[in-house]
């Protein structure tokens, strides 16, 4: 099962190196990772998604805690917003590309580039979308494909914030 | 004022009390070897830079203090990456300071050049690359905060010749700003108190003591605790001396070479207690059989040990001396303990040692004719391999702080660095080392630190001339088929000793045992006793048996 998980980290150097060692070291299957700078430019987020059943995800997220520089991390339920960013070079020939076109309007994916023999597709959605799209393409012939990994924020007035109180205290 | 960097690391180890360093200068220390010539700390030079992290490791342990090592860059470094791992497996406070090659070198492979903080980040409890001048002060303060509070471990800091020899306006800070950092120390209330239940209505408790209960000083308490709910005490490798083995409630170590009552009381437990102790591989066997009939609190302050390797059904999370205190002042009467505690003796009573007849000295007879003749401040220090646990099982450790081992990484080599810093730390104390002939020449150049620094430490190697604990495996799980584990070019220990001005004695008959460890013992300079043991001697003598009783599946 596919678990999305929040992780507030301090901004340093290094910061990823050791977070991504982690899930090697402890044989932790990391599907995708994306990292940017929060609100407070002291304070990145990283959002991880594991793969892996509810023991694996508990060892994920305490082995993380463990890390000086991570300071907070989160279980992101799966509806909440959760967006992935993709761009995708098609082949494209002067008789197929009105129709490339269109497919990328019904997904509302924005044309970025266009040249003589291909097109490039913006698309942002979740998983779903974007392989729907990919599958949509295919048969135009996919060029290259470049995908940002998840990000994923709650709904309503959950919120992943850096708190001062003490760590969690084992009940689950 | 401004003052160089290095200056500001002697500074900052100074108001952290800092009273003695071990280390290895090079190219990439040299101003941070300057700023120590006249800084009043002790410098102890050792032959190998593992053995200052070794060295660190025994001073820690046998102090609480946090013990310091340097190194240069290099090969500087990753000689002291088996010592640092050595001391995170073991939970152990240590700071290690790395020289690096000038900032804008780095990257380029420059002579001397390797990238220590990638190369141990998996076994440091956190690591700094100190690029800026002006971070020292907040990194030493962090660095020496991590290294001792929460669950102890080793912090490395690496740090660039240039920026050593920079300009900084010291000031250290007075406290820590870590978000992501504070260790829970107060266990849950409402988790306490279902302990408290779960034990007032347990039949047949056990408590197992780790390493943790000595790293948070909780003796008193603990012993408090168990004579409160009358429950047997069994205990880790790492957990030797958290627990008087004096005390009647003493049971002995749990595990694939633990003794027999303690591994039977945990089979037939219904409730344990797990203070600090990680529940290891080859403290449990395989964990679906371990403590089957048991409900099981587990109480440690890293909470990623908590279910990570058995299952816990209440799971408190919080300093060991805390929790323990916290849970005293529950009124805690368990009615029917009087059967459970016989039921227990009669373990006791079932493991008797064998009379032994092999050719060459016994070993365990060597181990309880030393520890007849040990009071319970003696500190003993072990290598690793069969002498080890043949220590651990028979010496009989009453004090914390006493019994230093490497218990989680296994590192041979260990002992001779550890007992110097332990002499180090505890100047006024017997220091004794029990070590294996393999073990011993993995870093027996520190026979040179020994008598450089005029420590009165006693050695003891068992010597069998073979890998011991190797050749044991090899006749239980390989048919005998023994390869690689005889010691054929062994030099003769007592020359050795003699070439670096150490005096040594042979013992090879059964009736000299006594008084060369009374000469030994009473030896007011460093001497090595080299016993030659019976080279089939094992530890488990018939490992069929224990593994039917125990459920202890061996890894090897």
């Amino acid at each position: 099962m596919k678990h999305i998980l929040g992780v507030l980290v301090e901004n340093n150097p290094g910061v990823l190196s050791k977070v991504s060692g982690l899930f090697s070291r402890r044989g932790f299957n990391i599907d995708s990772l994306a990292v940017g700078v929060t609100e407070d430019p002291a304070i990145s987020r990283m959002t991880i998604v594991v793969e892996g059943d509810s023991y694996i995800v508990e060892q994920v997220t305490k082995q993380l805690n463990k890390l000086i520089e991570v300071i907070k991390v989160e279980n992101i339920s799966t509806d909440s917003v959760v967006r992935e960013l993709a761009l995708i070079k098609v082949s494209a020939t002067p008789s197929t590309r009105n129709e490339i076109i269109q497919i990328a309007s019904v997904f509302r994916a924005n044309i970025v580039d266009i040249s003589q023999n291909s097109l490039t597709i913006e698309i942002t959605g979740d998983d779903q979308k974007i392989s729907a799209l990919v599958d949509m393409l295919k048969e135009f012939g996919i060029k290259e494909m470049v995908r940002t990994g998840i990000i994923a924020i709650d709904r309503g007035n959950k919120m992943i914030k850096v708190n001062n109180n003490s760590m969690n205290n084992g009940e689950e | 004022m401004k003052i160089t960097c290095a200056q500001a690391i002697i500074e900052a180890l100074k108001l952290e009390e800092v009273e003695v360093i071990f280390g290895y200068p090079g190219g990439a220390v040299l101003p941070l070897y300057d700023s120590l010539r006249c800084s009043g700390i002790r410098h102890v030079l050792v032959r190998h830079e593992q053995a200052a992290a070794h060295a660190a490791n025994g001073y820690s342990r046998s102090t609480g203090k946090v013990g310091v090592c340097i190194a240069t860059s290099g090969p500087g470094a990753t000689n002291l990456v088996t010592g640092i791992a050595t001391a995170y497996m073991d939970s152990i406070p240590m700071v290690a300071i790395t020289g690096q090659v000038p900032v804008d070198m780095i990257g380029r492979d420059v002579f001397q050049e390797v990238d220590i903080t990638g190369a141990t980040e998996p076994f440091t409890k956190h690591n700094y690359l100190a690029k800026n001048g002006q971070d020292i002060p907040r990194i030493l303060k962090e660095a020496f905060h991590i290294a001792k509070t929460g669950r102890p471990g080793p912090v490395l800091i690496d740090i660039p010749k240039d920026v050593q020899e920079s300009l900084i306006d010291f000031e250290y800070p007075s406290k820590v700003d870590l978000k992501g950092y504070r260790p829970t120390y107060k266990g849950h209330h409402n988790q306490l108190k279902r302990a408290a239940r779960a034990i007032e209505k347990s039949m047949r408790p056990v408590i197992c003591v780790g390493g943790g209960v000595i790293s948070s000083g909780a003796t008193g308490e603990v012993l408090e605790f168990a004579n409160r709910i009358r429950a047997p005490v069994a205990t880790t490798l790492m957990g030797i001396g958290a627990y008087p083995s004096k005390d009647p409630l003493f049971v002995g170590m749990i595990g694939q070479y633990g003794s027999h009552a303690a591994n039977k009381a945990i089979d037939e437990a219904d409730l344990l207690i797990v203070l600090g102790a990680r529940m290891g591989d080859r403290a449990t066997g395989k964990p679906e059989e371990f403590a089957k009939a048991a409900n099981i609190v587990h109480i440690d302050i890293d909470p990623a040990e908590i279910g990570k390797n058995i299952n816990t059904n209440i799971p408190i999370v919080g300093d060991i001396k805390t929790t323990v205190g916290e849970l005293l002042n529950f009124d805690i009467d368990r009615k029917d303990w009087a059967s459970w505690l016989d039921t227990v003796k009669g373990f006791k009573a079932e493991s008797s040692i064998e009379e032994y007849w092999g050719a060459g000295l016994d070993p365990v007879h060597i181990i309880r004719a030393l520890s007849s003749r040990c009071d319970d401040d003696t500190i003993l220090v072990t290598d690793v391999g069969q002498h080890q646990l043949w220590a651990g099982k028979y010496f009989g450790i009453n004090t914390p702080r006493t019994f230093l081992s490497s218990g989680g990484l296994g590192t041979m080599g260990y002992g001779l660095p550890a007992a110097i810093g332990a002499k180090i730390g505890k100047k006024d104390r017997e220091v004794v080392l029990i070590t294996g002939d393999g073990s011993f020449q993995m870093n027996m150049a520190e026979l040179a630190t020994i008598s450089q620094e005029g420590l009165v430490i006693k050695i003891i190697i068992l010597n069998n001339s073979t890998l011991g604990m190797v050749r044991e495996l090899q006749e239980h799980y390989y048919d005998g088929r023994y390869y690689g584990v005889r010691m054929t070019g062994n030099p003769d220990f007592t020359k050795i000793a003699e070439a670096y001005g150490i005096e040594a004695i042979k013992v090879e008959k059964r009736g000299d045992i006594d008084s060369a460890i009374e000469k030994i013992l009473e030896s007011d300079r460093a001497i090595i006793g080299e016993f030659f043991i019976d080279p089939d001697a094992n530890v488990i003598p018939n490992p069929g048996r224990w593994d039917n009783e125990t459920h202890i599946r061996r890894i090897g």
